[in-house]
């Protein structure tokens, strides 16, 4: 599977917007949101409710695009960021409402970048996660 | 409205400003080598292990462009295009693309903490030049004109 870099970009910049409404209303409900729609997005990145968005409304003004890139990265994002927003989520409703803000943040961050600067933090942080698991499992 | 919230929108938003900048001006550099050797010699590069070069697919070759990376990695794929169209465009450049996760003791001992990663590597194994981001082709390009000077 391949997909649209330009659909990815607004998929971020959209998700950038939703978190900073998490931040600022404090609202678990809306991180919950926010995360099923990072699990639908991992689960298919096409099948995405901002990628539904994108190609609705954006693509037909826009053209097809000049090149595609593959699925993998952006699914293992979307995991990423499943992974603070459900955090985030537990934390509001659950009234540690610390763990909450701290989850959302290190999410807006990741999609902020990608959204502006089209950097994949997880991505990148992927080779950096395995060497760490492989030196502990090396160590016990 | 959470005033806790609407201050961690505002640090991230910065931080993440700065960081992007930042990344982007240094993003693809091709450094010098970290460590200089001991050996002297035309070029300061270290001398990697041939034991560890023959484990990464590295064969005897002028140059060596020897590239890590993920398959969780969008930006590996431009450094592959620059790579291969620099390899085919200068004799005596190989390009070695090698998937970091299945090489986990080779990346730590090559010190790689993110991908892609790109090394230059000289007829002798030598690490000369070492880029962490996507390279320009006209950067990567005349570093490699250092190393191929009968070519010119």
């Amino acid at each position: 599977m391949e997909l649209d870099p330009r659909g990815q970009r607004f998929a971020a910049a959209l998700t950038t917007v939703v978190i900073t409404l998490v931040l600022v209303t404090g609202s678990g409900w809306l991180a919950l949101a926010q995360a099923v729609v990072f699990a639908v997005a991992a689960w298919n990145p096409r099948r995405g409710p901002y990628s539904l968005i994108f190609r609705a409304v954006i693509l037909p003004r826009l053209g097809p695009p000049a090149e595609r890139e593959p699925a993998a990265p952006v699914r293992f994002a979307q995991l990423v960021g499943f992974t603070f927003l459900a955090v985030s989520a537990l934390g509001y409703l659950s009234g540690v409402t610390a763990a909450g803000v701290v989850a959302a943040a290190l999410g807006l961050l990741a999609a902020f970048l990608n959204a502006a600067f089209g950097l994949c933090l997880g991505c990148e942080a992927y080779i950096l996660i395995r060497r760490l698991k492989y030196r502990n499992a090396e160590s016990v | 409205m959470d005033p806790v919230g609407l201050v961690a929108v505002a640090t991230v938003l910065v931080a993440g400003m700065v960081f992007g900048l930042w990344r982007r001006r240094h993003d693809g550099r091709l450094a010098g080598s970290a460590v200089k050797s001991q050996d002297q010699g035309m070029t300061d590069g270290v001398r990697l292990e041939p034991a560890l070069l023959a484990k990464l697919g590295v064969e005897a070759a002028p140059v060596t462009l020897l590239q890590f990376s993920t398959a969780f990695c969008a930006p590996c794929r431009a450094v592959r295009r620059v790579s291969a169209e620099v390899a085919a465009l200068l004799p005596g450049v190989r390009h070695v693309e090698v998937d970091a996760e299945s090489h986990l003791d080779e990346v730590r001992e090559l010190n790689i903490w993110r991908t892609p990663t790109l090394l230059i590597l000289d007829a002798q194994g030598r690490e000369i030049r070492r880029a962490t981001g996507v390279p320009t082709k006209p950067h990567l390009i005349a570093a490699l004109a250092e190393l191929l000077p009968a070519q010119r």
